[in-house]
């Protein structure tokens, strides 16, 4: 899976959220990614994750052997520029 | 022998930090599962493993029961706390010391 084949998939689940996804082995199945959106507003961090797991359903299970997540809300990710 | 999700609840119940992964804390056989234990290893707390190479069957229903698709899986007083980038995210922010001495009694050395 290349990274913004993964990238539309947590958009297309997450509308509105900002996405920035890297391939961390050139193998096409370790991936690290940025995740801002406002509905991890209140969820603490393996909410956060499950979010964005769900919105890659069976890919996580079979193509993707490592995501390593970042996941922020907007005034999070503010905070840190 | 017990079905796996009896294993897998009795493992979480029975230990106040446990840690399914890949490989055993002296041969971790994934980098994730490397990174975890060496985080408890520096935290000096007691934890049990379950390397999940060795049984396939807990390999899967691990994943169903938390909810989490990923190995390593960490379990603080029977609660899931995430996978290898949480607990190190928490380790850094001190959370995890602050959790495993409320589970096991005992301060973290550091």
């Amino acid at each position: 899976m290349d990274p913004t084949e993964l990238q539309q998939m947590i958009e297309r689940g997450l509308p509105g959220a900002h996405v920035e996804v890297q391939d961390t082995t050139g193998g096409g199945d370790h991936f690290e990614a940025l995740v801002v959106s406002d509905k991890f507003e209140g969820k603490g961090l393996v909410e956060r994750h499950q979010v964005v797991y769900a919105t890659l359903g069976d890919a996580m299970r079979a193509r993707v052997h490592a995501l390593q997540l970042k996941t922020l809300t907007p005034a999070q990710y503010q905070n840190r520029r | 022998m017990a079905n796996a999700l009896d294993r897998i609840k009795s493992a979480i119940a029975g230990n106040k930090v446990m840690i399914f992964m890949k490989g055993n804390r002296n041969f971790p056989q994934c980098g994730f599962s490397a990174a975890t234990v060496q985080i408890f290893e520096q935290l000096g707390a007691p934890y049990e493993t379950m390397d999940v190479l060795s049984d396939p069957e807990v390999r899967d229903q691990v994943k169903a029961y938390s909810n989490w698709p990923t190995i390593p899986q960490v379990y603080i007083d029977g609660k899931f706390v995430g996978g290898c980038d949480i607990v190190r995210e928490l380790y850094e922010t001190g959370e995890l010391q602050t959790m495993v001495k409320g589970a096991t009694g005992q301060a973290a050395t550091n």
